[in-house]
C-alpha cells in the first residue's frame, strides 16, 4: 500500500476518533457537558492524537531507517571480487538501486509480471536490453550479481514495506483503542492534550536544533573526506590559492581569509560611524515629520538585493574610485594607483552602504531604550544635547550598539554578491585596497560551480572552507555575547 | 524633625530668589498651568503639594527649563531669577540648569562609576582645573549629599549597584557637585522606602543653609516636615501659597483645607 494511502487512512481514523470519543464522553455523563472534567472537545482531541501521533512517528522513523537497513544487508551480498578497481562498494550499491528501480517501473508499467522478473537471469538474458526496450535506461551491462542483489533487494524493500503497513495500523489501532477507553468523565483529557501541546512545541523546537547540526555534521564529514586527500597543514597555513585540475593544487585558506577580514573591516568602517549617527540623528534630534520620512526610506536600502548593489559597485563605484586613483594624468588625482574598478575598496565601500541601515535600525532601538531619565538627569545638570548622548546615551547603549556591529560584521564576512561582482578574483595578500582581491565565500561559489567531481580536493575544499567560515561567524557571535553580558554586568 | 514642630518653625524673612508672575503654561490643547504667581526664598524648603495631575511638576520644570525639552509645551509669562528673566532670549537653558539644579522623582544615576557620577556637571563645566581638584569637588559634593562615608571605598563601582535610598543621594550629590544656587527635587522619596526617606529628608533640611530648595511631594507628611513654605496647587491653580505652619493648621482657602484633610485628592 503507498504511503500516501496509509497517511489517509491515519488521518480519517482521527477524525473518527475525534467524534467517537467526544460522543462517548458525553455519553458517560448523560450528555450533561457540566459533568465532564474537561470540555468534551479535549476528549475528542485527546483519541483523534493518541490514534495519529505515535503511528505517524513510527512511519516517519521506518522511512527513514528502511534505506540504511536494507543497503547494510544487500551491500553483505556482493562479492569483493566485483567491485572494479578503479570503483567502490558505493557505486556499485547505486547499481544495484538503479536496476531494482528500473524493475519495479517495469512491473508498474506492465512491461513484465512480476513473475517474470523474478525469473530473469543474467547468463541467459541481455537485462540492460530488455530494460531498455520497456523505457528504463540503465548504464552499464547488469552482471549476475548485481541483478541478484537487486532482486535482493527488491523484495526486501517489498517486505519492509508490507511490515510497515501493519506495524503502522497496529499501533493506530492500539492508541485509538487505548484512549477510546480510558475516555469517562473523570478521565483528565485536558491535562493530557496540554502535554500533547508541549510535546509539539518541544518537537519543533528540536527539528530547527537538529536542522543546524545536520548542516555542520554534513560539511563536517566532508571536511574530513577533503583533509584526507589534502594536507591540513597546507590548507591552514599555505601562502597561495592556486586550484588546478593536474592534482597539485595549493589549496591554502590564509589568502581567502585575509581577503575577507579586509573587506569586511572597510565595510564596517563605512557602515558604523554613518549608521550610528544616523541613527542618533533619527532618534535624538530628529522630529517626528522627519523621523517618518527618513526611517522608511532608510529602510529601503535594507531591501535592496544584494546582486544591486554587486552591480552598483562593478557599474558605478569602480569606475569611479578609478577616476579617483587610476588612469594618470587623466584621472582627477592624477595617479596610477588603481588597474580595474575591482578592487578591496569597490566590494567594502558598496558592502558598508549595505550594511547602514542594519546598523542605523538596530542602534536605533537600542539608543530609544535607554530611559529618558538617563537623559533628563544629563540635561538637568547642564550638559547639552551632545554630550549627554556622547557621556550618557551611547555608553548606556554600548552594549547594544557592539552587539549590532559584530552581527554587521557577521554579515559582512558572509557576504558573497558584492564581493563577487566587485572585488575581483584574484587570492593574494596584500595591503594596497586598490587591488582586486577574493574572499572565502566566492571561493565556495567557484569550487561548486560547473562540472564538478565530488571526489577531488579542489571540489570537497568548499565544505571545508565553509566549515571555516561557520566557525569564524560563530565566534563572532559568540564574542558579541560576551561583550554585552560583560558590559550589562558593569551597567545594571 | 516632626509634626510637631511645624509653627516653631523660623520664619525670617529671606531675599527672594525666583519671582514667577502670571506663569501659563499650555502642552499642545492642553492648559496645565494657570496664571501663577509665587516667590521663592533663598535658604528655605518650598513645598509643592496637591493632587496628582494639578500641575505641580509642570511648573517645577518651568523652573529650570526643563520643559523645553518637550516639543508641545508651552510657556509664558515672566521667571525671574535674581531679578533676570530665565526665558529672556539671551538665557542659555544649559548655563541656567547649572544654576538651578534637580533631582528625579526616580533615582537616575548614570551607568558609571560613582565617582564619575559626580564628576559628571563638574567636567562638562570645568569646574576643576586638575585632578586632584576634581577629587577635592567630588569628596566635598558626596559628603554634602551625606553618602560619603558609605561610599568612600568604593568611587569606582558603578552608582546603579547603590540602595535605591543611596542612588537618590547620589544623585542630588551629583545635583550639588556644579555648585548650583537653587535646587529643584519632584518627588525625591516617592521611590524609596521609610528608612532612606527619612535620610533624604534630613539631607535636605540641611541643604538649606546653603541653597534653595524646592520641593515637590505627594506625602503632606512630608512637606509640614521638611518646608517652611508650602503651595499647594490644584487643576493648574495655585490655590494658596504661604508659611507651612499656618497652609497646615489655619488654611485660608476651602479647598486647601479639604485636601490637607483628606477630603479631595
Amino acid at each position: 500500500m503507498p504511503v500516501f494511502w496509509l497517511v489517509l487512512i491515519l488521518l480519517a481514523l482521527s477524525v473518527a476518533g475525534f467524534f467517537l470519543g467526544r460522543q462517548r464522553a458525553l455519553a458517560s455523563v448523560g450528555g450533561n457537558s457540566k459533568n465532564l472534567h474537561s470540555l468534551p472537545n479535549y476528549y475528542g482531541h485527546n483519541v483523534a492524537l493518541s490514534g495519529l501521533v505515535p503511528a505517524l512517528g513510527i512511519l516517519v522513523i521506518w522511512l527513514l531507517a528502511q534505506p540504511f537497513f536494507i543497503d547494510g544487508r544487500v551491500s553483505g551480498l556482493i562479492p569483493d571480487s566485483v567491485i572494479p578497481e578503479s570503483s567502490s562498494r558505493g557505486l556499485v550499491m547505486s547499481d544495484v538501486r538503479r536496476v531494482a528501480e528500473g524493475l519495479d517501473i517495469v512491473v508498474a508499467s506492465g512491461g513484465m509480471t512480476p513473475a517474470e522478473v523474478r525469473a530473469l537471469d543474467a547468463e541467459t538474458t541481455d537485462v540492460r536490453a530488455e530494460l531498455g526496450k520497456l523505457g528504463v535506461a540503465l548504464g552499464s551491462d547488469v552482471r549476475p550479481e548485481v541483478l541478484n542483489a537487486a532482486q535482493a533487494y527488491r523484495s526486501l524493500s517489498s517486505t519492509g514495506k508490507t511490515a510497515m503497513t501493519f506495524v503502522v495500523a497496529l499501533v493506530a489501532a492500539l492508541g485509538f483503542a487505548y484512549a477510546y477507553s480510558k475516555t469517562h468523565k473523570d478521565f483528565r483529557a485536558r491535562n493530557v492534550v496540554e502535554q500533547g501541546v508541549l510535546g509539539l512545541l518541544i518537537f519543533a523546537a528540536s527539528l530547527a536544533i537538529l536542522t543546524t547540526v545536520g548542516i555542520v555534521l554534513s560539511m563536517f564529514f566532508e571536511t574530513i573526506n577533503f583533509f584526507g586527500l589534502h594536507n591540513w597543514t597546507d590548507f591552514f597555513f599555505g601562502a597561495t590559492w592556486a586550484p588546478n585540475f593536474r592534482g597539485d593544487s595549493e589549496l591554502s585558506i590564509l589568502p581567502l581569509i585575509w581577503g575577507t577580514l579586509y573587506i569586511s573591516v572597510i565595510a564596517l568602517l563605512v557602515a558604523v560611524p554613518i549608521g550610528l549617527f544616523a541613527a542618533i540623528y533619527l532618534s535624538e534630534y530628529a522630529n517626528n515629520a522627519v523621523r517618518s520620512f527618513a526611517k522608511p526610506l532608510l529602510e529601503i536600502l535594507a531591501g535592496i538585493p544584494t546582486i544591486v548593489y554587486g552591480l552598483f559597485a562593478l557599474l558605478t563605484v569602480g569606475p569611479m574610485l578609478v577616476r579617483f586613483f587610476g588612469q594618470g594624468d587623466n584621472g582627477i588625482l592624477g595617479v596610477e594607483w588603481m588597474a580595474g574598478a575591482t578592487s578591496v575598496l569597490t566590494a567594502g565601500v558598496v558592502m558598508g552602504i549595505m550594511l547602514i541601515p542594519f546598523v542605523s535600525s538596530l542602534s536605533d532601538d537600542i539608543i530609544n531604550a535607554v530611559p529618558q531619565a538617563m537623559r533628563d538627569g544629563s540635561l538637568g545638570l547642564g550638559a547639552t544635547k551632545s554630550e549627554t548622548i556622547r557621556q550618557v546615551v551611547v555608553p548606556a547603549a554600548l552594549p547594544g550598539i557592539v552587539g549590532a556591529v559584530l552581527l554587521a560584521a557577521s554579515r559582512a564576512i558572509g557576504e558573497t554578491m558584492i564581493v563577487v561582482m566587485g572585488a575581483g578574483a584574484i587570492a593574494k595578500f596584500s595591503v594596497n585596497p586598490l587591488e582586486s582581491m577574493t574572499t572565502i565565500t566566492t571561493r565556495i561559489v567557484s569550487q561548486l560551480t560547473g562540472d564538478t567531481d565530488f571526489a577531488s580536493p579542489e571540489t570537497l575544499v568548499a565544505f571545508a572552507l565553509g566549515l571555516t567560515l561557520f566557525v569564524i561567524t560563530l565566534g563572532l557571535n559568540v564574542l558579541a555575547l560576551a561583550i554585552v553580558r560583560k558590559y550589562r554586568e558593569q551597567y545594571d | 524633625m516632626n509634626d510637631m514642630t511645624v509653627m516653631d518653625k523660623t520664619m525670617e524673612k529671606q531675599k527672594t530668589k525666583i519671582a514667577a508672575n502670571g506663569v501659563n503654561v499650555h502642552y499642545g490643547e492642553s492648559h496645565a498651568i494657570k496664571d501663577v504667581n509665587v516667590e521663592i526664598e533663598d535658604k528655605t524648603v518650598t513645598a509643592f503639594i496637591g493632587p496628582s495631575g494639578c500641575g505641580k511638576s509642570t511648573f517645577l520644570r518651568c523652573l529650570n527649563r526643563m520643559n523645553d525639552t518637550i516639543d508641545i509645551c508651552k510657556v509664558t509669562g515672566d521667571i525671574l531669577l535674581d531679578g533676570e528673566d530665565i526665558y529672556d532670549k539671551r538665557v542659555d537653558p544649559v548655563q541656567l540648569r547649572a544654576k538651578v539644579g534637580m533631582v528625579f522623582q526616580k533615582p537616575n544615576p548614570f551607568p558609571k562609576s560613582i565617582y564619575d557620577n559626580v564628576a559628571y556637571g563638574p567636567r562638562i563645566h570645568g569646574l576643576a582645573k586638575n585632578k586632584a581638584e576634581l577629587d577635592e569637588i567630588v569628596e566635598k559634593s558626596l559628603r554634602r549629599g551625606a553618602i560619603w562615608d558609605e561610599v568612600k571605598d568604593r568611587l569606582d563601582k558603578p552608582g546603579t549597584g547603590l540602595s535605591g535610598g543611596q542612588q537618590q543621594r547620589l544623585c542630588i550629590a551629583r545635583a550639588v557637585a556644579t555648585e548650583p544656587e537653587v535646587l529643584l527635587m519632584d518627588e525625591p522619596c516617592s521611590a524609596l522606602d521609610p528608612i532612606a526617606t527619612a535620610q533624604v529628608e534630613e539631607l535636605i533640611d540641611e541643604l538649606r543653609s546653603r541653597y534653595s530648595v524646592v520641593i515637590v511631594t505627594h506625602s503632606m507628611q512630608q512637606a509640614a516636615r521638611v518646608s517652611q513654605k508650602t503651595a499647594f496647587f490644584h487643576l493648574g491653580n495655585l490655590v494658596e501659597f504661604g508659611a507651612t505652619g499656618q497652609i497646615f493648621t489655619n488654611p485660608e482657602d476651602p479647598r486647601t483645607e479639604s485636601y490637607i484633610t483628606g477630603r479631595i485628592g
